[in-house]
């Protein structure tokens, strides 16, 4: 069983606030699934599928479908797998679709952590008790995983600096970005050291809004005018701090990105645009080390001059900007991987960072901690014929 | 950076009481597997290596080494180093250092085992310091 050639996505949205204080999240999240479906040519009475994470409000996925007004779902899945859940979700519909169980399924993410404040319970979770008063916060505990990839590998902070200068390059064509001015290395390595060994220049936004994807069987593809972007394949794995068996200097891409590539029968080198989840600089050098773009511990070197900047590196990157430059909705960036890596198949990325016959894309993200515990997801996908 | 950092208090569930008992007396326990021999941390009833039952308490000696570290500068109670320190039974366990330089820390630097009250009738966590240099 695979799920190749087996759905597509039809439908992407991108909201385009980046602070929301004059709506509601459920409202955020019903613009971004009216946004999808019209982009694909669909309506809410379309859909049968439906997938949302922890930032649904609420019940979740019940709260949501009962907002929405979706009474027509055969399917529905609520998997938490932090920012990485969205790229999962692809996944996950492209499985139901491909055993019957729904025909479009829609998936969301809002949030709007600039104007009200999200609590994080982790109610009667075994870690809490042990971790609450270390003051872990996704600044520091990416910042250990950080540290060791230098300590083991000899990575500099200089290196990780050229992943925020591609970014920003990209994000000088993208209207709706946050930060659109074109930063230097210098610029990094100036910005205030946050937690070491992560300045504010290698830490991603913090961004209201949200997105949408709508992803159909081939027989309503067909059905549609939209470019048809065929998933190829996926993976999904999770890591945590193994009883004690800590190991800072690999992620869970390490397998969810080879179980992707042999699914859809292609490698690295095949890749022509990459959105690579960047909560921080740390975050993209892990993924594109995991994922066999290059050597483990060789990361450094691969992202160093301009190597992941549209037109000029040989692994384009996140050419929206990213969640370092563009856009982060709800501390949760995998969804905005989707959505320029379908931007990038149908040819509709910004001219300026548009790659020339973008045929095979691929998504991946990190969701929950690097340095603590994380849910990986990477997908590849193709432009139809 | 005047405020007082507080510390998130521990609750204690019964697999966890014997932990946070220990913890009043100044004792770090750890939990080793009589079914693999294996140390693990946090504590669990059941062994996350090979999944036995067959756990049992085991008080750490409280000596390791910082396999890596971050240090918080943007805190509004100014900064703190969290890391993960190995204990030298095997476990590499988060916690935070304290009554350190932060920027004497390294990878690899011996530290000690020192709790750190939480206030009230919460029990103290284990934090490390620097060990004493060998003279």
């Amino acid at each position: 069983m695979s799920i190749k050639g087996k759905a597509y996505i039809a439908g992407a949205f991108e909201h385009p606030l980046r602070k929301a204080p004059d709506v509601s999240t459920p409202q955020l999240h019903a613009e971004c699934a009216m946004g999808a479906l019209a982009d694909a040519g669909l309506s809410l009475d379309d859909v049968d599928g439906y997938f949302c994470s922890g930032d649904a409000p609420g019940f979740g996925g019940l709260s949501m479908a009962d907002y929405l007004g979706l009474t027509g779902l055969s399917h529905i899945d609520s998997t938490e797998t932090g920012g990485s859940s969205y790229i999962l979700h692809v996944s996950h519909a492209a499985q139901a679709i491909a055993m019957g169980k729904c025909t479009v399924a829609l998936i969301t993410l809002a949030g709007r952590p600039r104007s009200e404040q999200v609590r994080w319970p982790r109610p009667n979770s075994f870690e809490g008790p042990f971790e609450a008063w270390c003051g872990g916060s996704t600044h520091n505990t990416y910042g250990m995983a950080a540290m060791r990839h230098i300590h083991e590998f000899g990575t500099t902070s200089e290196q990780l600096a050229w992943i925020k200068v591609a970014a920003s390059q990209h994000a000088q064509y993208n209207e709706h970005a946050m930060l659109r001015d074109v930063v230097t290395v210098e610029d990094v390595l100036q910005s205030p050291m946050i937690s070491d060994p992560l300045h504010r220049l290698d830490c991603c936004v913090v961004s209201d809004g949200g997105g949408a994807l709508v992803v159909v069987a081939p027989e309503v593809m067909k059905s549609l005018d939209r470019p048809a972007v065929k998933i190829l394949g996926a993976g999904e794995a999770v890591k945590g701090q193994n009883g004690g068996k800590v190991d800072l200097t690999y992620s869970a891409a390490a397998k969810s990105g080879p179980a992707a590539f042999a699914e859809a029968g292609v490698t690295p080198a095949d890749i022509k645009y990459a959105s690579i989840y960047d909560s921080f600089t740390i975050t993209v050098l892990m993924q594109i080390e995991d994922l066999g773009f290059c050597e483990k511990g060789k990361g450094g070197a691969f992202v160093t001059d301009g190597n992941l900047i549209s037109g000029s590196g040989k692994l384009p990157f996140n050419t929206d900007g990213g969640g370092l430059c563009n856009n982060h909705p709800t501390n949760r960036g995998g969804m905005t991987k989707v959505i320029e890596a379908v931007r990038q198949l149908r040819g509709e990325a910004h001219p300026a960072v548009q790659v020339p016959n973008c045929d095979l894309a691929l998504a991946t993200g990190i969701g929950g901690s690097l340095g603590i515990r994380h849910g990986a997801a990477t997908l590849i996908m193709e432009r139809a014929a | 950076m005047n405020e007082t950092r507080k510390l998130a208090q521990p609750e204690a569930t019964p697999e966890t009481q014997p932990f946070w008992d220990a913890a009043r007396e100044g004792k770090l326990l750890i939990k080793r597997c009589g079914g693999c021999g294996e140390a693990h941390y946090p504590p669990r009833a059941i062994c996350p290596f090979c999944h036995s039952a067959d756990t049992a308490w085991e008080k750490s000696k409280g000596a390791g080494s910082v396999y890596s570290f971050s240090i918080m500068r943007r805190s509004p109670t100014g900064p703190y180093t969290i890391a993960y320190v190995q204990l030298d039974e095997g476990p590499r366990m988060l916690t935070n250092i304290i009554d350190a330089d932060p920027d004497s820390l390294a990878i690899g630097g011996r530290v000690c085992l020192t709790f750190t009250e939480t206030g009230g009738d919460a029990p103290p966590v284990p934090m490390f310091r620097p060990a004493p240099q060998a003279s």
